[in-house]
C-alpha cells in the first residue's frame, strides 16, 4: 500500500534522547525536498516524541509503521531547505 | 525610632540576622524580569547591598543586606527602573509560572498571561495567612501547580476529525496515557483515560486532533512544614471567565473561613471539603 518511494533510512535506535531527534535532522538535511526518509527508532520515548519534534521542524509525516519488535519506522518527507 | 518589622515585611523587607539589616523581595510576575529591572536590580545591588541578588525557590528575586537607613533611598532607586518591592506575611505571594504556549512547544496555555492576571487581580491581598498561585502549561507540570493553595494547569479538550486523518499511528504513541486506539480504520479516545495533556494535538502531522485550551485547577496545596499536594476538583475549565470566577471563589472562600495563621489545605482540613467543593463546582457552573 505504500503510496511513497524511500530516497534513504537513518537509524536512531542506537542513540537516546535529545541525540535520537538531532540524528534524524542531520540524516533530513542532507535529503532533497520532497524525498522520503524512513527513520528506524525503538518504542518509548523516540517514538512518544521524535514525531512531534519532525512536525515542528516542518516536515511532512506519511506513516507510522509498527514493526512488532518493539521499533517503529516513521516516513518522513522532506520539507524546505 | 522604634522600626516596624510588620510594614517593611508587608512591603517585600525580610529581616536579617543581622541587625537593622533586610532582605528586599521584589515583585516578579511568573518569573519574567526584563532587561531593564535586571539591570536596575544590579545596580541597587552593588550599591546598597553585597554585589549579589538571591533567587527564591519560588521565581523571586531578593537583594540581601540592604541596611535599614537606606530603605527609602533603595526603594526610590528601584522604582525608577521599574522594580517594586515584593510581600512577605500573610497575603498573596509571589504569582509563579512556566514559560508557557508562548515559548514551549508543549504549552497547553499561555501562563505568563494568566499568572499577569492573577497578579493583577490578587497580588498582596491581605488575607488569614499567605497564599500561592502557581501556573504551568502543560501536564509536564514544571511549574509544580499542586504546590500551591491555587494551581492552575494548561490542558487541552481534544477531538478527532476523521476527514483530515491519514491514520499514521503517531497520536496512538504520542499518547502517555494509552487512550488513543486504532482500530478498523477509526482511531477511538477514551475520556476517562485522557488527560488533556494535548500530545496527540502537537504530535499530529495533518492536525486531525482539534484541540481547545482550557484549565485544570487545584487547591490546597503546601510544600512547607507540612506537605500535601492539591487537589483538582473540577473537569477542565474551557474560559477564562470561568477561571476567574473559581478563582474568585476560592480566595474569598479562604478570606472567610481561615483562621490566622493557617494555610488554605489546613481549612479545608479542618472544615472538611464537602462544604467548599459545593461553592466551587457552584462558581464552576456560573
Amino acid at each position: 500500500m505504500a503510496d511513497y518511494n524511500i530516497t534513504d533510512t537513518v537509524d536512531i535506535t542506537d542513540v537516546v534522547c535529545p541525540v535520537t531527534f538531532v540524528k534524524a535532522k542531520v540524516a533530513l538535511e542532507e535529503l532533497e525536498e520532497g524525498d522520503i526518509l524512513s527513520i528506524h527508532m525503538n518504542d518509548g520515548e523516540p517514538v512518544q516524541n521524535v514525531p512531534r519534534s519532525i512536525k515542528e521542524e516542518g516536515h511532512q509525516i506519511l506513516k507510522l509503521i509498527h514493526n512488532e519488535d518493539g521499533t517503529y519506522d516513521l516516513i518522513v518527507r522532506k520539507v524546505g531547505d | 525610632m522604634a522600626v516596624d518589622y510588620a510594614t517593611l515585611k508587608a512591603g517585600g523587607f525580610m529581616r536579617q540576622k543581622q541587625k537593622n539589616t533586610f532582605s528586599l523581595r521584589l515583585r516578579v510576575v511568573g518569573g519574567t524580569v526584563t532587561v531593564e529591572q535586571l539591570q536596575t536590580i544590579a545596580a541597587v545591588a552593588k550599591k546598597y547591598g553585597h554585589d549579589y541578588v538571591h533567587l527564591t525557590s519560588r521565581q523571586g528575586v531578593e537583594i540581601p543586606f540592604i541596611q535599614l537607613e537606606d530603605i527609602e533611598a533603595v526603594k526610590a532607586e528601584l522604582a525608577e527602573g521599574g522594580v517594586q518591592p515584593g510581600v512577605c506575611g500573610p497575603r498573596v505571594r509571589t504569582v509563579t509560572a512556566c514559560q508557557g504556549g508562548k515559548c514551549c512547544p508543549s504549552g497547553c496555555i499561555d501562563a505568563l498571561d494568566i499568572a499577569t492576571e492573577l497578579d493583577r487581580r490578587y497580588f498582596g491581598r491581605q488575607l488569614p495567612h499567605k497564599f500561592k498561585f502557581g501556573v504551568t502549561g502543560c501536564q509536564n507540570n514544571c511549574l509544580k501547580a499542586e504546590e500551591n493553595d491555587l494551581g492552575v494547569k494548561g490542558g487541552m479538550a481534544v477531538s478527532w476529525v476523521k476527514e483530515e486523518c491519514i491514520l499514521c499511528g503517531v497520536c496512538e504513541k504520542a499518547c502517555r496515557q494509552g487512550a488513543i486506539t486504532i482500530e478498523d480504520g477509526e482511531i477511538r479516545l477514551n475520556a476517562d483515560q485522557c488527560n488533556h495533556c494535548g500530545r496527540c494535538v502537537t504530535a499530529c502531522p495533518t492536525g486531525a486532533w482539534h484541540g481547545k485550551s482550557g484549565f485544570l485547577v487545584s487547591f490546597g496545596g503546601t510544600f512547607g512544614n507540612s506537605i500535601q499536594k492539591g487537589t483538582e476538583l473540577l473537569p477542565l475549565i474551557e474560559d477564562e471567565e470561568t477561571l476567574w470566577r473559581v478563582a474568585d471563589t476560592a480566595i474569598d472562600y479562604f478570606a472567610e473561613h481561615a483562621n490566622p495563621g493557617e494555610r488554605f489545605a489546613k481549612t479545608l482540613e479542618r472544615l472538611g471539603w464537602e462544604d467548599f467543593t459545593a461553592k466551587i463546582e457552584e462558581a464552576y457552573h456560573g
